[in-house]
């Protein structure tokens, strides 16, 4: 008796969202689980991002790789630059850290023209990711949205705190793409894409962040809230759960014990730069595997793996 | 396919005796519907019903249990393709791999690394728990058997990799104490690799050029007799296994295919020769994918930490919080004389204040109060985590005796209690800490100053 699939091709896809102008890229569109090509063909691949924080140049001594891999970048724009020639990158993510007004609390002036210095550097499309203060980060995605007027990138992200003038600046004045950031809950995550419909941004313009975990750190909740997401797009043909999944790897990854702890308090563990990269793989792999559409990695060897699994799996 | 609790009720005596402990035999037949009660319960079901009801209200997938002692694991059992949907039963488990076709040194290699990983993380242990011994076409023989002996020393479960029959049976007289794994049934040779692995009593793997032919073998198997097997997804591309592991499981669980109704095994030490990392990323997407058995080139600590802490959470029961055991974790190389800080039991909770905790810098002495595993806030509205539950675990846990240090950080959302817990722990100089995990390295070194 032959073996029968039975394959899950559903009536509902994921959004698609196109992100560049010069240099562009597609996010979603599928129709099937994340990988299941056996049930039917995936027409974007996921995509990866590399991180870029506004803080400097300086790369630790714990990482001799990353370290190399940027070695003669004295600007954060050489940086961008550089990383665009990662083998397996598809975009930059330019994390503006610096602006926090509890850390460097750089002015919003210096973070747009950084956003623009960038911008035009590189020769891949852009995520803005800012700095966690809401109010902070609602003045400086209003004002980032205005100055890259066609460049068509997405700030990431809006919350519920600051999506009105996220999204009325990107979203609508603006033409840029709209991050939605929920605190891993598929009802927080539709009710922020219901609110930000409703305000008028085009469904086809928003890619939902739906919050992250390192691997070890509560994952279960991350790994089940993509799956419901996944799930009630596809088959229940939920038009506020269509929008693509971006999930950040690298602030998750690089910042959990298992990355941070130095060679010398845990000699056993070997090499700290090893450990984050692993710590880094294993969690993108399994947001891939749960269905994000896109990661944002930090080390070219992550970069290297995690393409490499992807290309292989499409 | 599933029986409705009507169906098995038609087949039932219809007396209502109640001997099967059900009020009827209306409410009985519902509950072996749902898989609640077993239909050996009612001792008055001929044999040919019983033969006819079993099979229709046995578990798609069957729960396989190899090795023996202390090496004994549970494979199978998943009732569902998605935690969300109820739970995941049986968590994938790691082999690492020797070889005949390997040179001495890198088999010892991996042998000695074996032992070195072996720790715990939030009570459950964490190590490799089986030992794949492969013979590779055309190596010597007698170097195969050197290594099952070795690997049987090594206190692990087995998983014999080995496609010919008279080897096979070599290597089972050598291990068979532990119960191995027997892998290497193919359309060819399964006739033989079935009488060896029933000779033995061991669970027997399966694999096939593609799914037909694996469909095929196991179909002809159980017609043997034979339901103690394991499906080897294959090692043709990451591709393909990966694809065969998912629909070998969604054929089981959703679509009632019982021939698929077994745990997996995936070789991903043959499907990324070479590449440790690359390893590691496959062996996190058959976590969630329906790996079973995960066979690597080896197991670092870069490579555990992540897998293990995922596994971990991805087998975590969604009705239960995952729980840390309540007590003093000093951080920071905190002594007597460093500050408490106090919250809940809650895993997640524990995981991301530590961690903040440690990146502060500051020595402090971490009170994980017992909160039934739930998070602050809810701990709080369930009345598990209250002045008198602090005042408790103070007393039980000796803190006054242990530590010398008054000062007490609460978690900023149960500010509330500041007042009452310094009625009950008089002495105490109580600070409310921020509201969120993230706010913490700031508070602590803005205190410092």
């Amino acid at each position: 008796m032959p073996f029968k699939n039975k394959p899950q091709v559903f009536g509902a896809a994921i959004n698609t969202v196109e992100l560049g102008s010069d240099y562009k890229m597609t996010l979603g569109g599928e129709n099937v689980l994340p990988f299941y090509t056996f049930d039917g063909p995936i027409a974007n691949a996921p995509k990866i991002g590399v991180e870029i924080s506004d803080l400097g140049t300086e790369v630790e001594d714990a990482f001799p790789i990353l370290k190399e891999f940027y070695a003669g970048a004295s600007t954060v724009v050489e940086m961008a630059k550089k990383a665009c020639t990662m083998p397996g990158a598809d975009f930059i993510c330019l994390k503006l850290e610096g602006a926090d007004p509890n850390g460097e609390n750089k002015s919003v002036e210096e973070c747009v023209q950084l956003a623009k210095d960038v911008c035009d550097a590189i020769d891949k499309p852009l995520v803005i990711a800012g700095c966690k203060n809401v109010d902070k980060d609602a003045e400086l995605f209003t004002k980032i949205a205005e100055a890259l007027q066609g460049k068509n990138v997405l700030l990431y992200s809006a919350k519920e705190e600051n999506y009105k003038s996220v999204g009325a600046a990107a979203g609508l004045a603006y033409g840029q793409k709209v991050g939605a950031e929920s605190a891993v809950d598929i009802n927080l995550a539709k009710q922020l894409n219901v609110l930000l419909t409703q305000l008028g941004v085009n469904a086809g313009a928003i890619v939902m962040n739906i919050g992250s975990a390192a691997a070890g750190y509560g994952f279960e909740y991350v790994a089940s809230t993509i799956d419901r997401v996944k799930l009630a797009a596809l088959s229940q043909n939920d038009a506020q759960l269509q929008m693509p999944i971006m999930t950040n790897i690298a602030s998750e990854a690089w910042s959990v014990k298992e990355a941070v702890m130095p060679e010398a308090d845990a000699p056993e563990w070997g090499s700290q730069e090893t450990r984050g990269i692993d710590m880094e793989v294993v969690t993108a792999s399994a947001c891939l595997a749960a269905g994000s559409d896109a990661v944002i990695l930090k080390h070219p060897v992550s970069v290297e793996k995690i393409s490499a699994l992807i290309n292989a799996l499409m | 396919m599933a029986l409705k609790g009507l169906d098995i009720f038609k087949l039932t005596p219809k007396t209502n005796c109640k001997d099967c402990g059900s009020p009827t035999c209306m409410a009985f037949a519902m509950k072996v519907a749902q898989g609640a009660v077993p239909l050996e319960k009612c001792p008055h079901l001929s044999d040919e019903v019983k033969a006819q009801l079993s099979e229709a209200t046995a578990p798609p997938m069957k729960t396989i249990k190899v090795g023996a002692g202390n090496n004994e694991h549970t494979l199978g059992g998943e009732t569902v393709l998605f935690r969300h949907e109820k739970t995941l039963v049986s968590k994938n488990l790691y082999a690492v791999k020797v070889s005949s076709g390997m040179d001495d040194a890198a088999n010892e290699a991996v042998f000695a690394a074996i032992p070195g990983l072996d720790y715990e993380r939030i009570g459950e242990r964490m190590y490799v728990e089986f030992i794949y011994v492969d013979y590779a076409a055309g190596s010597d023989k007698g170097k195969y058997l050197e290594l099952v002996k070795k690997a049987a020393s090594m206190d692990r479960a087995l998983v014999l990799n080995c496609a010919d029959p008279a080897v096979a049976k070599e290597a089972l007289e050598i291990a068979k104490e532990g119960k191995p794994i027997l892998n290497g049934a193919t359309a060819a040779n399964c006739d033989e690799m079935n009488a060896l692995a029933k000779e033995y009593g061991v669970t027997l793997g399966v694999s096939g050029a593609d799914l037909n032919e694996l469909h095929d073998t196991v179909a002809k198997l159980e017609a043997a007799g034979n339901k103690n097997l394991i499906l080897d997804v294959g090692t043709a591309s990451i591709k393909e296994a990966f694809g065969n592991a998912v629909q070998i499981r969604r054929a089981s669980v959703k679509d009632g295919d019982r021939t698929f109704g077994y745990p997996s095994l995936v070789n991903i030490a043959e499907l990324a020769p070479g590449d440790d990392t690359l390893q590691a990323a496959l062996a996190a997407m058959f976590t969630l994918k329906y790996g079973s058995i995960l066979v690597m080139s080896g197991m670092s600590y870069a490579q555990a930490l992540p897998l293990y802490g995922l596994r971990q959470n991805i087998y975590t029961d969604p009705q239960k919080p995952m729980k840390v055991e309540p007590g003093i974790y000093p951080v920071n190389g905190a002594d007597e004389n460093a500050i408490c800080a106090l919250t809940v039991d809650f895993a997640l909770t524990y995981f991301v204040v530590s961690g903040e905790l440690e990146r502060s810098g500051v020595p402090v002495n971490f009170l994980i109060t017992d909160a039934g595993g739930y998070s602050v806030l809810t701990a709080w509205a369930a009345g598990k985590l209250s002045a008198s539950s602090i005042a408790k675990f103070f007393q039980e846990k000796d803190i006054e005796g242990k530590i010398k240090n008054r000062t007490l950080l609460i978690p900023g959302k149960v500010a509330v209690l500041k007042g009452e817990i310094e009625e009950k722990l008089p002495g105490w100089n109580i600070v409310v800490a921020p509201n969120e995990a993230i706010q913490i390295v700031k508070f602590l070194k803005d205190m410092n100053k």
